[in-house]
């Protein structure tokens, strides 16, 4: 993705963190171009809010290479920081203070005037469709007001690299989309996004490309598109059984649905057949003799990369 | 948006502390009434309650054992750096647990270019901010009830600001370390408390039994106390041991801060 003209925003190779015994990234290699807009994506503990950290110059690296905008952040942590933009896991918002003072105090961390702050802090509230709310109280905001607002906080120093760690979890899907619709604007005006997610609707949403976090190791890179023709079918065959059919111990569907699918994977509650032509395997089941409760043809998506790639679900 | 992007980060080190102080500033900016009206509250009280009732009461037993002054006097400046250290423990216990563990306030700040010593010096200057507050508060009423003998007695403002921060850079620093606020509880009953009640505030430590004594002269809250009372009495004390007050004063902040630093970025840096 990188060349010599297009230098890397960040550049990472083997990079590594460790706690004490426990490895939390493991000699990961990526390189983020600028403009584009990159997501981590893996299971809770895969090693991604660790790469973010990292990445944000908050968090020591502990073996191997990163360069974020061209700079150490072990030397340079402030200089990097002056310009990024970062909106944590968890909200760390001021209670105590409003919502603008929120984003003028936070504006002041970058040694902006007030007055330029609070110019900023007018431009942002409205780009998050807070401006009627400026004056009030954090506290009584919902959790995707919430989250708006830890997004506009992180653009009050204009920065041309933000890292968004789980954007959008928790919120309910009114919100999440009005906050994917927000995020993609800045990626339109050309800011870089770096993203963890595990939301494959969110990684699919947002992403140009992605790479698969799973136990501290990358195991897939590419864009959303590429990840699923390289590690699944165009759809899948979804079914589901009355209870105990898919006990381990009933041999009932045992040798049923060979040949039916490319690949077939048996999880607690249903069974997922990866075929090109989902329709033409479910009359295929059908005609085996075979009568799951409910069948559902989809689109492959993530998910389906995700079980493939680790032999787990993503949301567990 | 590059073209713009052009967020200073000045390299002058005092820049981030300030920005930190002033945080601390908007915040009590939305309190500011309350508090001062129980910072007035407080020395009236305590100098009511304590020098001019049970003072009365000394003055009329003691037979001159105070020298001609009286216990409210004599008292005064005692309480004096003994709200202190009490104003500074309420400072540096709660809020900092708060913008460590419960609003995460620092951690947002340092995804900034605000720096752990930005962070520390910031909200240790704030503290002192707040000792200034207290401090003159209480001067005043000690003014007030006509308590304060020598012209020198205000110095014994900035001797209240020294003795709080002996108290406030520690307790920072042991605050940093905490998941909870349970170990808050121990301190002021079992750390605050008995050294306001025997560090020479209310009656001499050399009424103490000596080991005792001992204690209290290792401990910072006599050295405040002693200073602020020779200060505001006027009397002409021995110069050196005013000298080793400040010292100790000194030594437990220098100390303390050296601590923050160093318990700050254990904890905030991962």
């Amino acid at each position: 993705m990188t060349s010599p003209d297009q230098p890397a925003l960040i550049h990472a190779r083997d990079l590594t963190k460790r706690f004490a015994a426990f490895t939390a990234v493991d000699a990961i290699d990526f390189d983020v171009a600028p403009g584009e807009s990159f997501g981590f994506l893996g299971p809770n503990g895969a090693g991604k809010t660790s790469t973010m950290r990292m990445i944000g110059c908050v968090s020591p690296v502990t073996e191997g290479t990163l360069t974020v905008l061209g700079m150490d952040p072990s030397v340079d942590a402030r200089r990097i920081k002056a310009r990024i933009g970062v909106a944590p896991q968890q909200d760390t918002l001021d209670m105590e203070l409003t919502v603008r003072e929120n984003l003028v105090i936070y504006g002041r961390y970058f040694d902006l005037s007030r007055r330029e702050a609070g110019r900023r802090a007018d431009d942002l509230l409205e780009f998050v469709q807070l401006t009627d709310r400026a004056a009030s109280q954090v506290e009584p905001l919902s959790g995707g007001m919430k989250r708006r607002l830890t997004i506009a906080r992180s653009l009050i120093n204009e920065p041309s690299l933000l890292l968004l760690d789980e954007p959008t979890t928790g919120l309910d899907p009114q919100a999440r989309h009005l906050l994917w619709d927000r995020l993609y604007r800045l990626k339109q005006r050309g800011v870089t996004l770096v993203l963890t997610t595990h939301y494959m609707d969110e990684a699919e949403q947002l992403c140009d490309r992605l790479v698969v976090m799973d136990k501290a190791k990358i195991v897939a890179e590419g864009s959303p598109r590429e990840l699923i023709e390289r590690y699944s079918t165009r759809e899948v065959l979804e079914l589901r059984f009355p209870e105990g059919v898919l006990d381990a111990t009933n041999g009932e569907l045992d040798g049923r649905l060979d040949g039916l699918a490319s690949r077939v994977e048996r999880l607690p509650d249903r069974v997922l057949l990866y075929a090109d032509d989902g329709e033409a395997a479910a009359v295929a089941v059908h005609e085996r003799g075979l009568r799951p409760e409910a069948t559902l043809v989809r689109r492959s998506t993530l998910e389906d990369v995700f079980l493939r790639l680790t032999g787990r679900s993503l949301i567990e | 948006m590059s073209t713009s992007a052009r967020a200073l980060v000045t390299d002058n080190p005092l820049t981030p502390a300030l920005r930190v102080y002033e945080y601390c500033a908007t915040g009590y900016r939305r309190i500011w009434r309350g508090s001062l009206f129980s910072t007035f509250l407080s020395p009236v009280l305590f100098l009511a309650a304590m020098g001019l009732g049970l003072g009365t009461f000394v003055d009329q037993s003691s037979n001159g054992a105070l020298g001609g002054i009286s216990y409210a006097a004599w008292l005064a400046p005692g309480l004096l750096a003994g709200q202190a250290m009490q104003t500074a423990g309420f400072e540096s216990t709660w809020p900092i647990m708060g913008a460590i563990v419960w609003d995460r306030t620092y951690w947002a700040m340092l995804n900034t270019p605000v720096t752990i010593p930005g962070i520390v010096f910031g909200q240790l200057g704030w503290i002192a901010t707040r000792l200034a507050l207290a401090a003159t508060a209480f001067f005043v009423v000690m003014v007030a009830f006509g308590l304060v003998a020598s012209p020198l007695g205000v110095l014994s403002i900035p001797v209240a600001i020294l003795t709080g921060l002996a108290f406030a850079a520690p307790i920072c620093a042991f605050s940093a370390t905490q998941r909870n606020d349970q170990g808050f509880n121990a301190l002021f009953r079992f750390g605050l408390t008995p050294m306001f009640l025997f560090s020479g505030i209310f009656f001499p430590i050399e009424r103490l039994p000596v080991p005792l004594q001992l204690v209290a002269e290792i401990l910072p809250l006599h050295h405040g106390v002693a200073l602020a009372r020779h200060l505001c009495l006027g009397d002409q004390a021995d110069r050196s041991d005013q000298l080793v007050h400040l010292v100790v004063l000194l030594a437990y902040v220098i100390g303390g801060v050296v601590a923050c630093l160093i318990t700050f970025r254990r904890t905030l840096v991962k």
